[in-house]
């Protein structure tokens, strides 16, 4: 099978390349002699930065006009490999559409995808994935049997995202092939929402909060703390399943995966599920009223109490500060 | 307007029992119920039908044993009927397989909309709602928060990173939803009764026109190589409240120096 070309599924924002694709080309970059990324969108605005990180050259299949990336890029990246130009691995991130690009391309070119994948290791001429499973208690690794390039679904934060020094990658076009009734699907308007702190996945500080808040009212001062501490809200994945918060703000393994310096996990007992996304964590800071919560297993400092005596001290004193 | 919901049975979350010593893959030969992510399709489903005032929510799910408690749980939500392929042949298969034989069920049933969750709360590949579409030849929107039908097509918020995309969809199509969409319904005594007696059509992949070499683990293109101990994380201090212990909070904070 080989692995002497990947390509990595490019992702931008508008102040250029996302990180996951730069994380993915940092371990790309290490693994194989031809690293390219393949994106819809304007290559030319990122092509420096990712050129940078260590691609040669951008494909692009070109501005979206409100189609839906995942039918598109993976139509491209099939009829690309039928063409035997195509890569001997894709490398998508965990992310919205990173899940429909390597869903589709699966089906279009019948080969499986290994999903959740935290890190990759050499297996004679193969990649072998990592996956951690039971709240990361245990790891599994999983390869492909067969031919067919190999598609690996990344989670963000796996790999450090380095720049190389690279010169600007060469941008090349990408023909879409036929989407047939795949394609249907068209954004009208986009909503940004208000977020005035750093993203929860890039945050130096997380402030999550879990069920032992009671209701959802009570959510409001996980973000105030977050707030004051220049930090990201997060949640459990029993508050948003409650409908208190949008699945954006999940933590876990349904969810995303953060390791800020300091995890101030409050009212979250520690379920595997949650554990998984957040035990990466630098610093874990841990405040529930139940002693025997698992996430006191994991915690650098635990707080045995109420988050609803807690948490008010906490917010009063650090508006003293500012 | 039918909707067909893709939903699964699996070990139950809190207990989620241990990996098979020898196909190391998850031992799902215990008790099964129905993913609680599924839960708000389920639901979605049966508000999208009753705003159409007319039409049914039916069921499609897969497992190697003949289980079915889960199902029966969202028949007593309100749908009305399920398929359960169910053959000893698709045990150890991957989320491509499952998708195949999902993508066969359902056309046998020709919905208007289908609807799964975003990944199932085992597993969590994340994938077989659009490969599912895929197989189909639909559109397909994911990360669905909130879904509305009108004059056959789909409107559809999509969670995005910056917040969300209003997304416009033909049906028929394949949405996957979030948690927390909506507030699933408790069954009903009633409902529980009356799911007894939904019909439930259980297939074998010979029913289906699969070839049980195709999927399972004779159709594996994926190998687990090897299972290890992920590295134990050591825990720190705990220390019972006493009315300060956000200066104690505050100190390690500042002992980082990241406040």
């Amino acid at each position: 099978m080989g692995f002497s070309k990947i390509w990595v599924h490019g992702e931008s924002t508008e102040v250029g390349a996302a990180t996951i694709t730069l994380e993915l080309l940092a371990k790309a970059r290490e693994l194989a002699d031809v690293v390219e990324v393949v994106m819809a969108g304007d290559a030319d605005a990122v092509a420096a930065e990712l050129g940078d990180h260590g691609a040669s050259t951008v494909h692009t299949i070109g501005a979206l006009n409100g189609g839906l990336v995942g039918p598109r890029l993976a139509s491209a990246i099939a009829a690309a490999t039928g063409a035997g130009e195509g890569p001997n691995v894709l490398l998508c991130g965990t992310t919205y559409d990173g899940r429909d690009v390597a869903g589709r391309l699966s089906v279009k070119l019948d080969v499986p995808v290994i999903t959740n994948v935290v890190d990759l290791v050499v297996d004679g001429d193969r990649l072998i994935g990592q996956e951690p499973v039971f709240g990361g208690t245990k790891d599994v690794f999983t390869g492909f049997i067969g031919d067919g390039p190999a598609i690996f679904l990344v989670r963000p934060k796996s790999f450090p995202a380095e720049p190389s020094g690279g010169p600007a990658a060469t941008v090349a076009g990408l023909e879409v092939g036929d989407l047939g009734g795949t394609g249907g699907a068209m954004v009208g308007e986009r909503f940004a929402e208000e977020s005035t702190g750093p993203r929860l996945d890039e945050a130096n500080i997380v402030v999550s909060g879990g069920r032992g808040l009671g209701d959802a009212e009570k959510y409001e001062m996980i973000e105030t703390l977050a707030r004051l501490v220049k930090g990201a809200p997060g949640a459990s994945r029993a508050v948003v399943d409650a409908g208190w918060v949008p699945y954006a703000y999940q933590v876990g393994q349904t969810g995303k995966v953060v390791k800020p310096t300091v995890y101030l996990a409050c009212g979250i007992s520690g379920a595997t599920q949650h554990l998984v996304g957040m035990k990466g964590s630098a610093n874990i800071i841990a405040i529930n009223k139940d002693a025997e919560a698992p996430i006191f297993g994991i915690a650098d400092l635990g707080i045995v109490g109420d988050v609803h005596k807690v948490l008010p001290k906490l917010i009063e004193a650090l508006e003293a500060r500012a | 307007m039918d909707v067909v919901v893709c939903v699964k049975q699996i070990p139950d979350p809190a207990d989620p029992g241990e990996l098979d010593a020898e196909t190391r893959t998850l031992r799902r030969d215990v008790k099964l119920i129905l993913d609680e992510s599924d839960s708000y399709g389920v639901e979605m489903a049966l508000q999208l039908v009753d705003s159409a005032g007319e039409g049914e929510v039916r069921l499609v799910s897969m497992v190697p044993n003949s289980e079915m408690s889960g199902l029966r749980t969202a028949l007593a939500m309100g749908a009305a009927s399920a398929v359960l392929v169910s053959d000893e042949a698709l045990a150890g298969s991957d989320a491509l397989s499952t998708a195949k034989v999902l993508a066969a069920a359902i056309r046998r049933s020709e919905p208007d909309l289908i609807l799964a969750a975003t990944e199932s709360s085992d597993g969590y590949t994340g994938t077989v709602p659009v490969q599912v579409a895929e197989l189909l030849g639909l559109p397909s929107v994911t990360f669905g928060r909130e879904v509305t039908v009108a004059d056959g097509v789909a409107t559809v918020k999509r969670q995005t990173e910056a917040g969300y995309d209003v997304v416009e969809c033909p049906l028929p199509a394949v949405v996957s939803v979030t948690a927390g969409v909506v507030e699933p319904r408790y069954p009903s005594f009633k409902g529980i009764m009356a799911a007894k007696n939904k019909p439930v059509d259980e297939l074998d992949l010979a029913g289906l026109g699969i070839d049980p070499t195709t999927v399972g683990w004779s159709g594996a293109r994926q190998e687990i190589v090897d299972v290890v101990d992920a590295a134990a994380r050591e825990s720190g201090e705990v220390v019972v409240d006493e009315g300060d212990a956000h200066e104690r909070i505050l100190a390690f904070m500042d002992e980082l120096k990241v406040l």
